[in-house]
């Protein structure tokens, strides 16, 4: 009985004994350790400052943090898109986004709301929570960074392009949807407003611009 | 590496995003906590995938088309923000309260902070006229 005991436990123990532990770290986690906490320090700095457009520059340094963990866990591809999605054009369009709304360049005292402290509170309690969780469930479990590279382009395109392709070609359809609804949305008013009525009067079966006119008239 | 690493900076990332948004005034600072969510998301979803070395890398594709989709909620979402700027002269997200329910969730939060160029359209849009000019400019 004492036996089968310490068999059914064993398991764990062999798998905490044969790898090694948070005392002996590789150089990969020595740099994955320190890089990501360059990036939760830019994120913080990002979620509190009071100068907007550093907050957006900050949030460059987090998002470069990020594609180099993901080079770290041998990612190469997901890596360069972070770099070339996010740094590249999310960035600079939140950037253009705080200039047209006029966003005050320095300090803005106003950029918290008066929840803060419970959005404070709220932040801590899940962090706690999810940490005392993650750090419970995989303090056994290592990652095998060995052998080859599992992210590198030529991976990501054959399983992308052999098992993910309806997917894919949905995602394109999505973002050309979302490209018509922004360009729609973000559309001025009062510039379109005498072309759209021009063709209201002269096809009075179109339904587009019909939906679409006594909408930005009232603008 | 550790399985942890990844989970431990993932779970601190989302709630700093968390935090970002629920503390956030400015409309285009709760996007850029929003990118900080999804940017976690990502990070868990790469270090499991490197971890379980799934056939199919689910993680990796997952991530790839996570991405694509905050690039266009990025879009859709600095465009709605546009358009409350052009209507409201105010990207407080506090102050979009079209859709309260109550009278005193009505009154806005005055703050003697703000900029005059920038406070007289929108106490002109907003504050006299209430809900139904509020509603026109909306509709």
């Amino acid at each position: 009985m004492i036996a089968t005991g310490v068999a059914s436990l064993d398991p764990a123990l062999a798998a905490a004994a044969s790898h090694p532990g948070f005392l002996s770290p590789t150089g990969v986690e020595i740099a994955f350790v320190l890089v990501g906490i360059a990036t939760l320090g830019a994120a913080l700095v990002t979620v509190t400052t009071r100068q907007l457009v550093h907050a957006a520059l900050w949030l460059i340094v987090a998002l470069g943090g990020l594609a180099v963990e993901y080079l770290l866990l041998t990612a190469e591809f997901i890596a360069w898109v972070q770099v070339l999605i996010y740094v590249g054009s999310v960035v600079v369009l939140l950037l253009f986004g705080l200039m047209l709304t006029r966003a005050p360049i320095g300090r803005s005292p106003d950029a918290d709301s008066e929840n803060r402290w419970t959005a404070l509170a709220v932040a801590v309690a899940a962090a706690g929570t999810l940490v005392w969780v993650v750090v419970d469930a995989f303090r056994t479990t290592w990652i095998e960074l060995d052998g080859p590279a599992q992210g590198s382009t030529e991976a990501t395109g054959s399983f992308l392009f052999r098992h993910w392709v309806l997917p894919f070609e949905a995602l394109s359809v999505l973002l050309l949807a979302a490209l018509v609804g922004a360009i729609v949305l973000s559309r001025r008013g009062r510039e379109t407003a005498p072309g759209a009525t021009a063709p209201r009067a002269s096809a009075p079966g179109a339904n587009a611009p019909r939906a679409t006119a006594p909408r930005e008239d009232k603008r | 590496m550790h399985l942890a690493y990844p989970a431990v900076l993932a779970a601190l990332l989302f709630c700093t995003g968390l935090y970002g948004v629920l503390a956030r005034r400015n409309a285009i600072l709760v996007l850029m906590s929003v990118e900080l969510m999804l940017n976690a998301v990502n990070l868990n979803l790469v270090a499991f995938d490197v971890w379980l070395r799934d056939a199919l890398h689910s993680g990796q594709a997952l991530t790839l088309f996570t991405i694509a989709i905050a690039a266009a909620e990025i879009g859709i979402g600095l465009a709605i923000v546009l358009a409350v700027y052009r209507n409201r002269a105010s990207s407080d997200i506090d102050r979009l309260r079209d859709t309260a329910e109550t009278d005193e969730a009505e009154e806005l939060p005055d703050d003697p902070d703000d900029e005059s160029d920038a406070e007289a359209p929108e106490d002109q849009a907003t504050a006299p006229a209430g809900k139904a000019k509020k509603a026109e400019a909306t509709a």
